[in-house]
Formats: C-alpha cells, structure tokens, sequence
C-alpha cells in the first residue's frame, strides 16, 4: 500500500478525519488507477476532482484538439490551451490542481483494437465519451476485463448516470440492447448542451469512482439516475440484468470486441466522403455562382436559434425535422444548395431530396462554418 | 384512467415543451396509444414501422423497466407515472469522430 507523504498528508486532511476514508482509504484511493475515457464536458470535472481527491493514476484518452466552442463547458481547458491537443492541456491542469498524481495520456482513438490494452492496467473505467461506438465498446470491454464502468451521458438540460458491469450488477446492453440508428437522435453539436450539465453528471460518476475505490456506501448499480435542470429533479429507474445480453447474459455471444461503427450503422468515412463528393458544392464555389447572379435557392436546414446567430444572405430556414412538411415551399426545378453547421444534417436533406426526385440539389460542403472560413468572415463562428 | 407521462428533452418538440403530459388507458399500450393521438408528431419518433417502441426508447411504469413487466400489456393504476427514457450518448465533448 502507498504511503503518505507530509505533504499529501496535510493536503487530504478532510478525507483522513472522516472515519469513512482516514489514512488506509487515502493511500487506497494513491494506489487506486481510473481511466476516463474522453476529456470533454464529462471528462473535465471528473478527472479534476479524481486528481484533486488523490486518485493516484489517472489515465485520459482523448485524440481532439481545444476548440473556443467546447469552453463553456469543458473546465480543464482554458482561453489560452485552443489549439492544444487536449490530453496535453489536461495533463497540464492536473498537475496544477495535484502534482501527485501519475497523469497517462492514451492520444488516440479508442478502437477494437486498442480498448482492451490500454483499459487492461486500470481499475475502473469513466465513461464520459460523445458517440454510441464508443459507448458499445467501452462497456463490451470493460465487461470482458471485468473492470466497472462509472456511465454518464448528457444532452441539452438532462443527464443520465449509472455504473455498469460491477459484480452481478447489468451492463449497459442491459440497459440499451442496441443503439438508435444514425440521425435519430441529435449529438449535443447539433442539439446542444447546458454547459454546466456535465458538470453534475461528471462529479457523480467522479463520486461513484471514489466510492468503488474506497469501497464505500452504496454504488449506482443496477439503478439508473436521472437528472433534469430545467424541473431542478433527479429520479431513479431500476436497471436489471438481462439474461440474454450479448455481452454479459448467461450464454453471451459477442465474446471478442466487434466493428462498433458496423453495430452502430455508421457508415464509415471514405464511404461518407464518397456518396457526398458528387452532391456537394465547395463554399468558394458557390460563393463565385451567387456572384455571378446564378439563381441559387439557399436552404437553411439548422434549427432556428442556429439561423438567429448567423446565416448566409437570403437563405431560407427549414428546420431539418421540419422538411417533411415544407417541402412544398421548394421548386425542384432550380438550382438548391443546402447547408447546416458542418454539412451533415444537410447531407441528410440532400439524401432526403433526392430519394424524393429532386435532382439539382447540392450540399454545401462543411456547411456555414466552412463558409465562414473559406468565404465570408462576416459570419461568425459558433 | 389519466396517467401522467414524463417527457424527456428531445421529444418536449412534440408535446409543445411540456416536460409532463397526461393519457388515458388501462396498459402501457393503450396509455402510449392515447398520448400519440394527443401528440401525432411523437409516433416517428417513438414507434418503429410496425408500431412497436423504438428499441433505443426505454419506457418505464414507475421506477421499473416495462420489459421486465408485461411489455404494452402491463396494467397501469391510477396515480402511477410513465417515463420514457431514450439512449443519449452525449458527453458534451466534440462531435463524431471523423
């Protein structure tokens, strides 16, 4: 067992006059080793009160880069880190908080092929990731290492939290057999989030880490917590464990790490790229035909706080879940150029349109963000 | 029988943002059935082509997964609250990996 130095000593002095932790759960939680998978809203707050409450390891997988928008929420980034490959501006926030702790950096992606080595020297695992794959993989693997996954999971004003394949407890299969199909439900890019959300969820899957490190009180197993700022309410549901999981039931049958993006049905990126190039338009080329008095029907497909921010000139709004019904306000006859933020809830359009006969409809390639960039820095950026 | 139905935050577009709706019913499915014809909008995203709940789409008669009751058959009571739960993979951090 690790020792205390005078230092650490003084530093934890709450925890160590609380019979519940004193000094064996201190040097517990110094031996103790805690991925978090993601460094982003959910991985901020949970990896800095880890390091704060002495969690001695902890080990942060990320392959992203500081962005100005993810800011408002993700606390372990600062004004100056933009830009910054965000293991390393993570590293160097923890090591502020806590110079004790051992921070290990894991940049890269995590896959089929790498989740089961680098969340093999761990004792539990956080789940603070942003896609489905990811979500699928890192319970399949924490399952087949028999390792607990500390789960939360956000979205505009509401969190869920849980913790998944500790002891006889269920697994997130359990919970959610399969994922929804692509386009069904918003990431929060596209639906946005309340920023200090993740800072509730986060601190009960950090609370959950140190509890299972301790050994303390009682875990959120089996039970699934959800959270609603916008009532100010928490309610709780019982998640039971499914005998005929995949993963964990009584005759699993996924018994290696699988193709997540396959299971996911998310196509892959070369296949995106190729279905998109021909009913795309680049910004500067669309920017030249609007130039030259082209008659181009400029279709807006974000949601109508998005088209307050900014929009190009002249466009139109219709919502994407909106489309359907307002069709009837497009001539398939002209010229269409669709965007969104980033060109993929456009490209969903574009698909929609054509599937429908419309055949001189474009996606704007990036979306207005690429707009912004490449063709009119009078847009903001969001 | 009215039964109250808990409204997560994506579907509120289609119950004109109420968090908590009520329906009238003697099972789940009736009360489900009630709440599509007050809230139309909500079928595409609630039901599949053959009408059952989406898979990703929880429902829960109070605190209990209705998969592990009865499914659509369950009966409710007066007094007992429907939740409806979706899978939500958000972790407030950067958009799909690509």
């Amino acid at each position: 067992m690790a020792q205390l130095t005078r230092e650490e000593i003084l530093r934890y002095s709450r925890h160590l006059i609380m019979p519940e932790v004193g000094l064996k759960g201190q040097e517990r939680l110094k031996d103790a080793k805690v991925l978090c998978v993601g460094t982003g809203g959910l991985g901020s707050p949970l990896a800095m009160y880890l390091a704060a409450a002495g969690v001695g390891t902890i080990g942060l997988v990320d392959f992203d880069v500081v962005d100005e928008s993810n800011l408002q929420r993700q606390i372990l980034h600062g004004t100056g880190d933009v830009g910054k490959r965000k293991v390393e501006s993570a590293r160097e926030t923890l090591a502020d908080v806590n110079p004790n702790v051992n921070v290990v950096l894991h940049e890269e992606r995590l896959t089929s092929e790498n989740a089961l080595r680098i969340l093999e020297p761990y004792d539990v695992v956080a789940d603070g990731t942003d896609n489905f794959p990811t979500r699928y993989l890192v319970n399949d693997a924490c399952v087949m290492l028999g390792k607990p996954n500390a789960y939360g999971s956000i979205f505009r004003f509401e969190g869920q939290a849980s913790v998944f394949a500790h002891g006889d407890g269920p697994c997130y299969r359990c919970l959610y057999p399969e994922p929804p199909p692509p386009g069904m439900v918003p990431s929060c890019a596209e639906g946005g989030v309340l920023g200090i959300l993740p800072g509730v969820i986060g601190v009960i899957q950090a609370t959950e880490v140190v509890k299972l490190a301790l050994g303390i009180g009682e875990p959120l197993v089996g039970r699934l917590l959800l959270y609603d700022a916008l009532e100010m309410q928490f309610r709780e549901m019982k998640i039971r464990r499914d005998p005929a999981c995949p993963v964990c039931g009584e005759s699993p049958t996924v018994k290696e790490l699988i193709d997540y993006d396959q299971f996911c049905g998310v196509p892959d990126l070369e296949e995106r790229q190729r279905v998109d190039a021909e009913w795309e338009i680049e910004p500067t080329e669309l920017r030249a035909r609007l130039d030259n008095g082209n008659d181009v029907y400029l279709l807006d497909v974000r949601n109508p706080d998005e088209f307050a921010i900014c929009r190009i000139d002249g466009a139109k709004l219709i919502p994407l879940p909106q489309l359907l019904e307002g069709m009837h306000q497009l001539d398939s006859a002209r010229d269409i150029a669709v965007y969104c933020h980033s060109g993929i809830r456009s490209a969903q359009a574009v698909n929609f349109l054509r599937s429908i006969g419309f055949r001189r409809v474009k996606n704007l390639r990036g979306g207005i963000d690429a707009w912004s960039r490449e063709v009119d820095s009078s847009v903001p950026r969001y | 029988m009215s039964v109250k139905i808990l409204i997560p935050t994506p579907l509120r577009a289609y119950t004109e943002n109420q968090a908590a709706v009520e329906a009238e019913g003697e099972t789940v499915s009736a009360v489900l059935d009630d709440l599509i014809r007050r809230h139309d909008r909500l079928s595409r995203h609630l039901l599949d082509e053959s009408g059952a709940v989406r898979s990703f789409v929880n429902v829960y008669l109070n605190q209990e997964d209705v998969r592990h009751l009865g499914n659509g058959a369950t009966a409710v009571r007066p007094g007992d609250i429907l939740t409806i739960v979706p899978s939500v993979a958000g972790g407030g951090g950067a958009p799909w990996p690509s």
